[in-house]
């Protein structure tokens, strides 16, 4: 334990850095010789490439060369993949195109690359690009999901028909349909979850050197999960084979999934490395992001649950559409699938569900995993249907949740999750009581009198964290195990450093997981370093996405630091000349127990490495890795209450208070925790009230700024009130479920309850804007 | 950015010349929409001429009935102008929520209502208050002054100097802002001279840019007071529409804003 120990408030070590304006990001980064990279992106949201003219381009000061997707494919570059195999309710596989990294044929999104100029400077990079000369010829376009699917509409890919990608379901629909067969009540429900930008405030960005004497490429680039990186490009893009490809994410600037993917510019800046023979570097800047980063959300869905007359949840029925955008992205094919569908149980007892969803190709931009991916989806469908479900069945919507919690543990979902343990009433209680949920109606009745409509939401939210089980996923088609890799490696002075899988984009590991360090061993955090993002120095990992850092990470971290203090005793008690099972560690030495004997950690660590006097046959050195594979997800689970003002006037919305009671297991460092929730929060409130990425009919994006993409600013949201109720996760050795995108999954929810209790009407859609809940108050 | 060439002018003299002497020039104030607009390489000026450090268009004067701001002077220094918040504390108020400090630090009166923005504040508290805009060549009153979106009547290389307000009796602004860009959605400005004559101004609600609401002004004018409005009905003909905004909702936030202007105004 200790003051720097698991459980403490520890200032974040990262941030003297970054608030120094000390960080090295990818754009820092300047290699000799260095060339630009500047791509020429369709202005169409379909059409044929009939030819490029770049001899005007070429010309120009300056230029290097131009290169277009017809080089690609005569060098036999591969397609980008998608990594989870998904399979229709028919039994066949999902049907996909092929998406280029430039497109030497057809350009199916606006923004989609079709040629990319290397020049000495980004602005001569661009200056060429617009004389680079393109001939389309333009093609009909659907943006629209609901269009897309119908008879007629126009046809993004010959290998999936009528646009669909697949039609997919869970859960027993006979069973199900048993269920609402004998109902006392239906309750029905349309939604629609909004599609959205992820906005990392550092756009993406790569840095291709290849070393021609050596064939060996480094890439610099804005990744989630390097190593992931490098496999992909290796093993399906052509690019090299992984021992002459290294992969380097230093300081990100945020991913919120978008940069877990690899996107067709750091392959193309790879590729363009070798052609030219110079080091390329591109930097995306924001209305690339709005382009070509892979937006998130984006469902249609129709649901119903049937209650028994007790208001048990006997049933849900599900459908619902998903649009993947004009391609497949690296996991998008499972984000309305197994991260989905699989948590439509909610927190509560359902005894049938059965979902069916249709994936849909559309000319906009791929979609895939942001914040909570899936989840967010489900939760918020979730949540409407049991706040819809209060108004219909007129009871609280707090106590119709109570009625029907899952309280016995574990506990086997019809949709494949088995939850390991939680309290929902806990937390539910520590809400309500926060919120002082008992005496809204006062509050409303007084905000009546001041002009105002007050109302208050409920949203009680479950996610599957710890991504993943290998053996689980690679069951339901993922293409790569999710397990993560650790290595502690202690230096003969007693130093130490740890290499990590898991990679840091503003998630603070280089704080959180020295506390585990500095709580085993008691030693300062200020002799613990984090290693992590660059595949020469790093073991193989996942990186980190899906709440897996803490499950996950840190606990392979634990692993190999217990091998690494199993070696470190016997060398202790060689040393004191004790009995190894009599060795304690506290406060940075090696005891024996119930004695004054004791040899300070720094001397083990040296005596490693001298391997002058070590017991017979142990080898020198001090050094131990582990992977950690989970043995099931974890179950974050938590209940949001938001009690809000609409201005009749004008209807904008004003919060008035919002308290987030989580369970998150065991915390590493409350504040990290908490700066976690208040973001996810906000992601949350924003998907609510603010965000959304639109396309008109002809798929012309409308968003593409921040003019027109609405983010939340800080006086959007209101002073969050943080509590934790906690259950120990069973599932690893620390009892941590994680906390990363547990703000993102349950906030939306309670902010539309809210607004519709508020206003008295429910059918309200995201973002409920001032202008949408003005006009759905005085709809007649 | 395309290749440009900067100037920085001392004198309002000198932009003027340098103005003549560039191909296709343009003058810089605050920069608060020019540099965004040429960083996304939508305008490619020859030369830029920054007037922001010319000190003949910096400061405000107070002299009787008339409050004169002049023209590179930034809604930080108006807002926080002792004058200006005795004699029309609705501007200072006004500049108080216009963009964020950045913007306030940076941007000019000069600057944007040279720019015309249809959803930018100042042109609605100029038209509002009957204002007289000065340039190097003349005075044109607010009135003739706004022409539409983006467009005044400001001649090719003709450089506003300072803007005169007679001080109004009453005067409110009040607005609803844009989510996402947080400009007005819609704003109205209202004012009552100190010879009784009422004029309110409403922007980011007209495809035509800012524009007085005549009858609005009408209703205040037989009784200066909120509930005067609530008969008043604004139609949403001509009105702007975005992802943001309906022109009924923008119909609607121009009652309502002057209402809650009025109020303001006291």
């Amino acid at each position: 334990m200790g003051v720097e120990g698991i459980g403490a408030r520890v200032v974040r070590k990262e941030d003297k850095r970054f608030i120094t304006g000390k960080g090295r990001y990818v754009d820092d980064i300047k290699l000799t010789g260095m060339t630009h990279a500047y791509f020429v992106r369709s202005p169409h949201a379909h059409a044929k490439v009939k030819g490029i003219d770049s001899s005007a381009a070429l010309k120009m000061p300056g230029v290097v060369a131009v290169l277009t997707g017809k080089q690609l494919v005569d060098d036999k570059v591969g397609n980008l993949i998608c990594g989870w195999a998904i399979t229709s309710k028919d039994g066949s596989p999902m049907k996909m195109g092929a998406w280029p990294a430039m497109a030497p044929e057809t350009v199916r999104f606006v923004g989609q690359a079709v040629a990319v100029v290397i020049a000495e400077s980004k602005n001569l990079a661009r200056d060429a690009a617009e004389a680079v000369v393109v001939d389309y010829e333009e093609l009909p376009a659907v943006a629209d999901m609901q269009a897309a699917i119908k008879a007629g509409a126009p046809q993004l890919h010959p290998e999936a028909p009528g646009n669909q990608v697949y039609d997919w379901v869970i859960g027993d629909e006979s069973a199900t349909d048993a269920a609402f067969a004998k109902a006392a009540n239906v309750v029905k429900l349309d939604v629609t979850n909004n599609r959205l930008a992820p906005n990392a405030m550092e756009p993406r960005a790569a840095i291709a050197d290849y070393d021609a004497a050596e064939e060996h490429f480094t890439l610099y680039t804005t990744s989630q999960n390097p190593h992931v990186a490098r496999l992909v490009l290796s093993a399906f893009y052509n690019i090299a084979p992984e021992h002459k490809l290294r992969v380097i994410a230093p300081d990100v600037g945020g991913g919120f999934g978008s940069k877990i993917f690899i996107y067709p510019e750091e392959m193309v800046a790879l590729w363009a490395s070798k052609k030219v023979g110079r080091p390329v570097k591109w930097t995306g800047d924001r209305t690339e992001a709005f382009l070509t980063d892979a937006h998130g959300r984006d469902h249609i869905t129709h649901a119903e649950m049937a209650f028994d007359a007790n208001n048990k949840i006997t049933g849900l029925k599900v459908k619902t559409y998903a649009n993947f955008g004009a391609y497949m992205s690296l996991f998008s094919s499972s984000v309305p699938t197994y991260l989905y569908a699989t948590l439509l149980s909610g927190q509560y007892n359902i005894p049938a569900i059965h979902a069916e969803v249709i994936g849909v190709y559309t000319n906009t931009t791929p979609v895939d995993a942001y914040r909570g991916a899936g989840r967010p989806e489900a939760s918020y469908l979730i949540e409407r249907l049991m706040e819809t479900a209060a108004r219909q069945l007129n009871v609280d919507p707090a106590q119709l949740r109570r009625t029907n919690f899952i309280t016995q543990f574990p506990h086997q979902t019809p949709v494949i999750m088995a939850y390991d343990t939680g309290d929902f009433n806990a937390s539910l209680d520590a809400a309500m009581k926060a919120i002082d949920y008992a005496g809204f109606p006062a509050r409303k009745a007084k905000a009546k009198a001041d002009g105002k409509l007050r109302g208050i939401g409920v949203s009680c939210y479950i996610e599957a964290c710890g991504i993943a089980p290998s053996k689980a996923v690679g069951s339901l088609g993922a293409g790569v195990g999710l397990w993560e890799s650790a290595e502690v490696r202690v230096n003969p002075v007693g130093t130490i450093e740890i290499l990590t899988g898991s990679h840091s984009h503003g998630q603070g590991h280089e704080t959180t997981f020295c506390q585990l360090v500095a709580d085993r061993l008691g030693v300062p955090i200020s002799q613990v370093s984090i290693v992590h993002g660059d595949t020469d120095k790093v073991q193989f990992g996942m990186g980190t996405y899906g709440s897996r850092s803490a499950a996950v990470g840190l606990t392979a971290i634990l692993k190999a630091m217990e091998k690494m203090e199993s070696k470190a005793k016997k060398i202790a008690a060689h040393a004191l000349e004790a009995s190894e099972a009599d060795i304690v560690i506290e406060n940075g030495e090696f005891k024996v127990t119930g004695t004054d004997k004791a040899i300070a950690f720094p001397m083990v660590a040296l005596a490693a490495y001298t391997a002058h006097n070590l017991p017979e046959g142990m080898e020198p050195g001090l050094k131990e890795s582990a992977f950690y594979d989970p043995t099931n997800f974890t179950f974050p689970a938590g209940a949001y209450i938001c009690e809000l003002e609409v201005d009749p006037g004008t209807g904008k919305t004003s919060f008035v208070n919002f308290v987030a009671a989580d369970d998150f297991g065991r915390l590493i460092n409350p504040m990290i925790v908490e700066g976690q929730v208040h973001g996810g929060l906000v992601q949350g409130i924003g998907q609510a009230l603010l965000e959304h990425a639109i396309y008109d009919a002809n798929g012309q994006p409308v968003t593409a700024s921040f003019m027109d993409y609405a983010m939340p600013r800080a006086d959007d949201v209101p002073s969050f009130n943080l509590s934790h109720t906690t259950t120990l996760c069973p599932g690893n050795p620390l009892g941590i479920k994680g906390c990363g995108e547990a703000g993102a999954i349950g906030a939306s929810a309670a902010v539309i309850n809210a607004i519709t209790d508020a206003i008295g009407k429910n059918n309200l859609e995201m973002p409920a804007t001032p202008d949408r809940v003005w006009r759905t108050i005085h709809a007649a | 950015m395309y290749q440009t060439t900067y100037h920085r002018a001392s004198s309002v003299y000198e932009a003027a010349s340098l103005f003549a002497k560039g191909s296709e020039s343009k003058f810089l104030a605050g920069g608060q929409t020019l540099l965004p607009v040429m960083k996304q390489r939508l305008a490619g000026p020859s030369d830029v001429i920054d007037l922001g450090r010319i000190k003949e268009l910096q400061g405000v004067d107070l002299s009787g009935d008339t409050l004169t701001i002049k023209a590179a002077t930034t809604y930080y220094d108006i807002m926080t102008n002792a004058d200006v918040k005795q004699a029309i504390p609705a501007i200072a108020y006004l500049t108080s929520v216009l963009g964020d400090p950045a913007v306030r630090y940076r941007g000019t009166i000069g600057g944007s209502i040279a720019n015309n923005d249809p959803a930018a504040d100042f042109p609605a508290a100029l038209l509002a208050l009957g204002a007289t805009v000065k340039t190097n060549k003349r005075s044109i009153a607010a009135d003739d002054f706004f022409q539409g979106l983006f467009t005044t009547a400001l001649e090719d290389g003709e450089i506003i100097t300072a803007v005169s307000f007679p001080v109004p009796a009453k005067a409110g602004y009040e607005k609803m802002r844009h989510p996402a860009s947080r400009f007005a959605l819609t704003g109205v400005f209202v004012a009552q001279t100190k010879s009784g004559e009422v004029r309110v101004a409403a922007t980011g609600a007209s495809q035509t840019g800012v524009m007085r609401v005549g009858a609005i002004e009408a209703a205040l004018k037989a009784n200066w007071s909120p509930s005067a409005i609530d008969s008043v009905s604004i139609s949403a003909s001509g009105l702007l529409a975005d992802i943001h905004g309906t022109a009924e909702y923008r119909a609607n936030l121009v009652k309502v804003m002057a209402q809650r202007a009025v109020a303001a105004a006291g």
